[in-house]
């Protein structure tokens, strides 16, 4: 019998577009098991091999297509520690979906949506995938950074028995998963249940705790046995052109935080405001371009407009997150940058200044060079821009620590294990790659974690360690 | 979870609340703040800590009654929980090893000046402070900078203290000679008039910033000021700059981003109609 790859059913578009609630709905029990049933159960999966953890895909599939959920959970959540997150925001059509054999002919198994499905399961029935948590080694660990990367280490890290503490500088655990992946993509709800899970298997997590300020890296090896920082890539690069300080300019960053940590959407309900504006554009073509220009359609905006560069072919962001947007009717406008930002004389913003772009010769990247055609300035009138075009790594927490190598864009330089320079300590996700994606930050943190396990069997008892 | 300790109302707006923070009232110093999330569902606002007690444990926030997130503040009692506190946040202050310093404090900003003085009191530095308020009674901190050097204390109508602007007290100071570096904390016109003044006499001059902030750790630049035409995120390079080379028209104006919706969340609160509301 020949079986066509399921559809995720869909909230409307244009009903949608103006509310919060997730995009993507799920699948019903009985359409996952049907996807489940496509996958050939390959000797050799390619899949396996486009996926960052090495996810052991047809071996969770096989469980789930014999309906046997448990199993299946149990296949998956021993690999990846957040399948319900990464079942919603990695870029599958470019990982493991795209080196399925199936895709050969047709459509490749959805690996995705099923990690979705099986991950959205175990959240219901905990009871039946517990953590199983090793005897207390008496080893403290410190986590830096509640983001993937650190929930993925310190759950690792608690389950070998170690006595987990996470810092977070902000007042909620996630990440980018709360402040920065808007509720549509992600359900905040979906992050509290793994925070949740991990404080069951005793990790600790201390919030409004900013390492490098409240305590310094130092301090930390000085109270732990290992620390692993995952402190990620967060500060705004703003585009250095004329009127950018000007009231109604905001980093995507600034503009998602404020809407979904601080929930301005529901201002004056909750106190944080935030320009809505009337038009909206956004510069970018990423993951985090499409939750800002989606976000502002989402709280009232008339236009939201999409201003990248290259052109649609070129742009990072999820091939689903896209086509999404184009559903929503966010507007694009490729082959064109921003020169200048136009105010009026309140300085207040009135529109965004660009130039008309050509793609050139490619670049070091292999990826076609934008010129610009001369004479071609124009003006998008809008009353708010969002900047986004990318992060660099926060300087706050190295700063602190002179002695921690980094490199040359100030990420922290580790080696094959994730171990920095300085002993005990490790380090991954955006914080040691620049911006890069939640399953390589949770790869980063897992690995670290089996590393850190061995370190911390030969390491020197607390109180011990030199510099 | 951060107990107030202790409450007292400064003069008409400003109160001040110490609040237990072991921690931030062992490491903090000079010139640093914190970012106060009173409770789920608040704003995040930076506030100064005005002053610390190590033995006790406890942190001084000095607050001006001037919207939602300040007034649901100052309407908190002794025994009444804070849900988060995070710092202490900011560069601490640059502080003179000798020599004499002059401190300018105008309305709560003499709170911010006062660990200012403090650290440089410390440090052996002599300390003039100038201080003012509208009338007697909007005077803050008067005793407490009195126990660290001289205080001069101006009122608009002269009620307490000299009659006039703390720039004019300044001036003369200034003129007299022998300042070797200037602290000037306040609203932004007098520390744009306090830079106006140090700056044709090339006395160094030091003013703390302070744009409107979310998450006060560098990560999404709403507080970026320009200083000597460059952009700076006031949380982890300020809040303290070179006040001869800051952008005061750039800083007000982004000041401003907000004020409709302020008007909105006051009035929502003085109808009775927000969830905490003042009690
Ligand atoms: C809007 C947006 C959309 C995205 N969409 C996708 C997507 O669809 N798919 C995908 O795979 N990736 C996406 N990404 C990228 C992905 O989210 C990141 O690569 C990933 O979150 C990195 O994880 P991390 O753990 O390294 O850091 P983060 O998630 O950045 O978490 C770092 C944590 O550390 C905290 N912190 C920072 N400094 C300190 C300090 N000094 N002390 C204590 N704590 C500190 C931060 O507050 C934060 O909670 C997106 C990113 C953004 C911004
Ligand atoms: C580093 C720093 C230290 C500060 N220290 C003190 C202090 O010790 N005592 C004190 O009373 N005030 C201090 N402030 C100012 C204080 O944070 C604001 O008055 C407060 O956030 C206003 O919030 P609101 O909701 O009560 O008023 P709103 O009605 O929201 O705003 C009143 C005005 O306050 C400013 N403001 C609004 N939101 C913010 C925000 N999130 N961050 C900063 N400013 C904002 C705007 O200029 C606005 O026009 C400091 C600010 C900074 C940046
Ligand atoms: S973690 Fe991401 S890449 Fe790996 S199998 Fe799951 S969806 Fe695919
Ligand atoms: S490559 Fe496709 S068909 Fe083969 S095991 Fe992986 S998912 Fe199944
Ligand atoms: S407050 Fe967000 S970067 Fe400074």
């Amino acid at each position: 019998m020949k079986i066509d790859r399921q559809k995720m059913s869909e909230q409307d578009p244009l009903q949608r577009s103006t509310n919060f609630g997730e995009v993507n709905l799920g699948l019903q029990e009985k359409v996952a098991l049907l996807e489940a049933e496509r996958c050939l159960q390959c000797r050799d999966p390619k899949c396996v091999s486009g996926c960052p953890v090495m996810v052991n895909i047809p071996q969770f599939l096989e469980l789930l297509s014999e309906g046997n959920l448990a199993a299946a959970a149990q296949s998956l959540l021993n690999d990846n520690a957040l399948p319900s997150v990464t079942g919603r925001v990695c870029p599958q059509e470019t990982q493991c979906e795209i080196e399925c054999i199936r895709g050969n002919k047709g459509l490749p198994v959805a690996v995705g949506y099923l990690e979705r499905f099986v991950g959205d399961w175990a959240r219901g029935n905990r009871e039946q995938v517990p953590m199983q948590v090793a005897a207390p080694t008496g080893r403290k660990v410190a986590v830096a950074g509640a983001g993937p990367g650190g929930l993925t280490a310190a759950g690792e890290l608690a389950r070998r028995g170690h006595d987990v503490t996470i810092f977070e500088a902000l007042h909620k655990p996630g990440g980018v998963l709360v402040y920065g992946i808007p509720e549509f993509r992600l359900p905040k709800a979906i992050v509290e249940d793994e925070v949740a899970r991990l404080q069951q298997a005793g990790v600790k997590i201390v919030c409004n705790t900013v390492i490098g300020r409240t305590y310094t890296i130092q301090e930390l090896r000085e109270q732990f046995d290992a620390v692993f920082i995952a402190n990620g890539a967060g500060l705004p690069v703003f585009m250095n052109v004329p009127g950018e300080n000007f009231k109604g300019v905001y980093s995507a960053n600034e503009y998602l935080t404020r809407v979904n940590l601080m929930s301005a959407y529901q201002f004056p309900q909750a106190d944080t405001p935030v320009l809505v504006g009337r038009r909206v554009a956004t510069v970018g073509g990423g993951n985090v371009a499409m939750d800002a220009a989606r976000t502002a359609k989402r709280i009232g905006a008339e236009a939201s407009i999409i201003v990248y560069r290259r052109t649609r072919k070129e742009m990072p962001a999820r091939a689903e997150e896209i086509h999404h947007a184009e559903q929503e009717g966010i507007d694009f406008e490729f082959l064109v940058a921003p020169v200048e930002v136009i105010g009026d004389e309140k300085r207040w913003v009135t529109g965004l200044k660009c130039v008309r772009m050509q793609l050139g010769a490619p670049d070091a990247s292999g990826r076609a060079r934008p010129e610009i055609i001369p004479g071609s300035e124009f003006v998008i009138p809008c009353d708010v821009v969002v900047v986004s075009i990318g992060t660099r790594a926060n300087p706050l927490l190295t700063a602190t620590c002179p002695e921690m190598k980094l490199n040359k864009w100030g990420n922290i330089v580790v080696d094959e294990n994730g171990m920095t320079n300085l002993p005990g300590v490790f380090a991954g996700g955006d914080i040691v790659r620049g911006a890069a994606t939640v399953i390589l930050a949770m790869g980063d943190g897992k690995r670290a974690a089996a590393a850190m396990d061995e370190y911390l069997k030969t390491a020197p008892p607390l109180g011990s360690q030199t510099v | 979870m951060h107990e107030i300790i202790a409450k007292q109302g400064l003069s008409p707006n400003v109160t001040r609340l110490d609040v237990k923070a072991p921690r931030l009232a062992k490491i903090r110093q000079a010139g640093q703040f914190v970012i106060v999330h009173r409770a789920e569902g608040a704003e995040r606002i930076p506030l100064t800590i005005a002053d610390a007690d190590p033995e006790k444990g406890t942190i001084a926030l000095v607050i001006q009654a001037v919207g939602k997130s300040t007034r649901d503040l100052v309407a908190m009692e002794p025994g009444e929980f804070i849900t988060g506190i995070a710092g202490p946040l900011g560069k601490p202050t640059e502080l003179i090893e000798k020599g004499r310093a002059l401190c300018v404090g105008g309305g709560v900003g003499t709170a911010v000046v006062h660990p200012i003085a403090q650290g440089l009191h410390r440090q052996g530095v002599s300390v003039h402070s100038i201080i003012g308020g509208r009338s007697k009674e909007w005077v803050i901190f008067e005793q407490e900078l009195r126990q660290l050097g001289e205080v001069t204390v101006c009122t608009d109508d002269g009620s307490h203290g000299r009659k006039g602007f703390v720039t004019e007290a300044a001036k003369e100071l200034l003129s007299a000679g022998g300042i070797d570096i200037v602290y000037a904390v306040g609203p932004v016109p007098m520390m744009r008039a306090v830079v106006n003044l140090t700056r044709p006499m090339g006395v160094h001059t030091i003013v703390s910033l302070n744009p409107v902030m979310v998450d006060g750790t560098g990560m999404c630049g709403g507080c970026r000021v320009t200083v000597d035409n460059q952009t700076f995120f006031a949380c982890v390079d300020g809040p303290e700059f070179d006040g001869h080379l800051v952008d005061f028209e750039g800083l007000m104006d982004r000041l401003g981003t907000y004020r409709e919706f302020e008007q909105r969340a006051t009035h929502a609160c003085e109808s009775g109609q927000c969830k905490v509301g003042l009690h």
